[in-house]
């Protein structure tokens, strides 16, 4: 019963031959880590998976359907953390977690709160991104994924900038994401520590 | 297994109805860029600032006599403004790139048309807006009569929105490049000349005290015809500066 | 049976072989109705009533002008194809038209120079049509200029061809502005559209160059794209083959053994040998 299925995935970048006939099926409460030396593809694979990179061939199939044929469908369902923590620095933590998940859903500041103290930086909740350190940018990123309530993340390099309290936060999310349901897609070095039923692993050259 | 499935059928979050959900994002990221540039507000100034140092280069350039000035009034009106806004367009999209902002907005869903029409009105707001509030200063200092105002500045409305949009295209398609102004301005002058023909020329007969309506028509006609096809082409542009 | 020449068109190798067989049918016809409408133009068609010979240099003029507008059509149909269809042939046309439309917008301009200089007394007129010639120019350029900004050519198909499209939609909202702007000063005028104005003993030899003309664009076009598929497509299997295949191509046999042995060995690290970019 796999809702994600990734089939024969080619992508050229420039004359990089980057992903080759990349294949794998995940199920629900199932964990994908994508590990690889860098400039190995980690991040354009993430990237195409979500559709902002377009492939030369191969199909992606998200609950039966193909992803090109109903993008707002899987996008509804997919929360995506790049490098980037897709939070604006001029706004304040609350701030750029209301309008982030405003764009998907309709959310009360309660549960803003509840998250950004799930990920550690409650008292951070009214200053301006930019003062933050880079750790608490990326605690604040997380609770922004946290929020969607999206059965699917991608998130490439979550514990980067996070101290080793906060890369145990990252494991938490998790497995507290897939013990309700959710799957994870997650190009990681970090030693993951979830149950060998919940975690697929995936080496790219 | 058994219970893994339970939790699977159990639906994660409520899907609220499609068109509540554009509506209310829509609203939520223009309230949110407009939060973001009233904290920074010195970026959206600078693009004013242009506008009324160029209108003032061309009495420097020429003679300060005011018959003089009021045959080039439109040129200086027109071009000031279309350069005040190409400078402006860097603003649109950049800051969103590098943060990671507008992958979000690509990502979240709702038709990206939509949002990039309400980021697209918003810098208009921020940048079009103001230029159409400070033009009598500029257009009195080029020897404009009081009485062509309105229509000087209804042209100006009307072609200032038509620039943005189109000017979005270009600045969708040159996102990811070096900061490198000129290709946009490549990219989208020749694209805009019909406004500046029409505005120009509005602002002429406007001065000569002329009927203004055919450029204003047709200016509105073009403000018309962007608004509704170049979101789809301004969304295409930034899919393609995400990749 | 329509889609399947389609996508059959749309495959580099189907079409590599076809534009090369029919190149030298677009060739040699141009080569031959340029000839005949330059000696008829220049030699035989009696002296214009006001102009004396200077009108003669209408005979470049016009047929340019038509393909700088007409090229650009084609080369934003094609990049609508491409984007649509995700078809890179398509796309390669349309890289390959745009220097072409570049060119004959030059020649235009330059031609129409040449031939204000002795009617109005001065090179550069503003007149509409030159005008508008002048605004397709930084089209082009703009166009060059946003491909040339991209290092991956998939990137820069895809970004020019959004602003191909846009383009062709403004461009008769261009041309009407700059009429209607010049039409409020009475400006001076090359040629009233083409009709009754020219003489048919005028008529025949452009309309000769006219056709060459297409039939020049059409031959040029289809050696560039060839000369883009084998630019992007470089690394395939289908090249080596279709290089070391004995009388392949509009080039000699000879010197295909030898470039088939160049790109066989300049392989690029990343790509498993044998794999087929289609």
């Amino acid at each position: 019963m796999s809702e994600l299925v990734a089939e024969n995935l080619h992508l050229w970048r420039g004359e990089q031959h980057v992903l080759r006939g990349i294949c794998f099926a995940l199920a629900r409460g199932q964990c994908l880590q994508i590990t690889g030396s860098n400039g190995s593809g980690k991040t354009t694979l993430l990237r195409a998976l979500c559709g902002l990179v377009p492939l030369e061939e191969g199909q992606v199939h998200w609950q039966g359907q193909l992803v090109t044929r109903a993008p707002h469908g899987f996008h509804t369902d997919l929360g995506y953390l790049g490098h980037d923590n897709g939070l604006k620095p001029d706004l304040t933590a609350v701030e750029n977690l209301r309008f982030a998940t405003q764009l998907r859903r309709r959310v009360a500041r309660g549960e803003i709160l509840t998250a950004l103290e799930r990920t550690g930086v409650a008292d951070c909740q009214a200053t301006l991104l930019r003062r933050l350190s880079a750790g608490q940018r990326r605690r604040v990123a997380l609770a922004r994924i946290v929020l969607t309530e999206a059965p699917l993340w991608v998130l490439d390099e979550p514990a980067a900038n996070l101290d080793p309290r906060g890369q145990s936060l990252v494991t938490d999310l998790l497995a507290s994401h897939l013990a309700r349901g959710g799957m994870a897609i997650v190009a990681t070095h970090q030693a993951l520590g979830l149950p060998a039923p919940q975690l697929v692993a995936m080496a790219l050259q | 297994m058994n219970a893994r499935q339970e939790q699977v059928n159990a639906p994660a979050v409520e899907r609220q109805p499609a068109n509540d959900g554009l509506a209310r994002a829509v609203v939520g990221l223009a309230r949110r860029d407009l939060r973001v540039a009233l904290r920074r507000s010195g970026d959206t100034l600078q693009p004013l600032g242009f506008f009324l140092i160029v209108t003032t280069l061309f009495p420097l350039a020429l003679q300060p006599e005011v018959s003089l000035l009021r045959d080039i009034a439109p040129a200086a009106l027109w071009v000031g403004a279309l350069l005040a806004s190409l400078l402006a367009l860097d603003l649109l999209f950049r800051e969103d790139a590098q943060d990671g902002t507008l992958e979000q907005l690509a990502l979240c869903g709702q038709p990206l048309a939509s949002l990039v029409l309400a980021k697209t009105a918003v810098h208009w707001l921020l940048t079009g807006l103001p230029l159409v509030v400070v033009a009598p200063l500029a257009a009195m200092a080029l020897g404009v009569p009081a009485a062509a105002l309105p229509a000087v500045l209804a042209a100006l409305v009307l072609g200032s929105v038509t620039l943005s949009l189109i000017g979005a295209v270009g600045a969708g398609l040159t996102m990811g490049m070096r900061r490198n102004g000129s290709l946009l301005a490549m990219l989208v002058l020749p694209l805009v000349v019909p406004v500046l023909i029409f505005g120009a020329r509005a602002t002429a007969f406007a001065i000569g005290g002329e009927a203004v309506a055919a450029p204003l028509y047709l200016l509105g006609a073009m403000a018309v015809l962007a608004v509704t096809l170049a979101p789809f082409a301004v969304a295409a542009a930034v899919r393609i500066g995400l990749e | 049976m329509a889609w399947v020449w389609f996508h059959r068109f749309g495959s580099p190798p189907y079409f590599y072989r076809v534009a090369g067989r029919l190149t030298p049918w677009f060739a040699w016809p141009a080569l031959v109705l340029c000839l005949a409408g330059l000696v008829w133009g220049l030699g035989f068609t009696p002296p214009e009533w006001h102009q004396g010979d200077g009108f003669r240099i209408l005979y470049i003029h016009v047929p340019a002008a038509w393909l700088s507008v007409q090229v650009y059509v084609v080369m934003a149909l094609a990049a609508a194809v491409g984007l649509i269809w995700r078809m890179k042939v398509a796309h390669a046309v349309a890289a390959s038209c745009a220097t072409l439309g570049a060119s004959f917008t030059v020649i235009t301009l330059g031609t129409g120079m040449l031939w204000g200089k002795p009617m109005w007394g001065t090179f550069w007129a503003w007149d509409p049509r030159l005008t508008s010639e002048l605004l397709l120019l930084f089209l082009y350029l703009g166009y060059i200029g946003l491909r040339s900004g991209f290092d991956d050519t998939a990137r820069a198909d895809r970004a020019s061809a959004v602003l191909a499209i846009v383009g062709v939609v403004d461009v008769p909202i261009v041309n009407y502005s700059v009429v209607w702007w010049n039409s409020l000063h009475q400006g001076p005028s090359i040629i009233r559209a083409g009709g009754p104005a020219i003489a048919v003993p005028m008529l025949i030899p452009l309309l000769l160059m006219i056709v060459g003309f297409y039939c020049y664009f059409a031959a040029v076009l289809l050696v560039r794209v060839r000369g883009e598929i084998l630019r992007r497509e470089r690394n395939a299997q289908w090249i080596a083959e279709e290089l070391a295949a004995p009388g392949a191509g509009v080039g000699s046999g000879g010197g295909s053994g030898a470039i088939a042995g160049t790109f066989q060995g300049a392989s690029v690290p990343n790509s498993p040998a044998g794999h087929a970019r289609i």
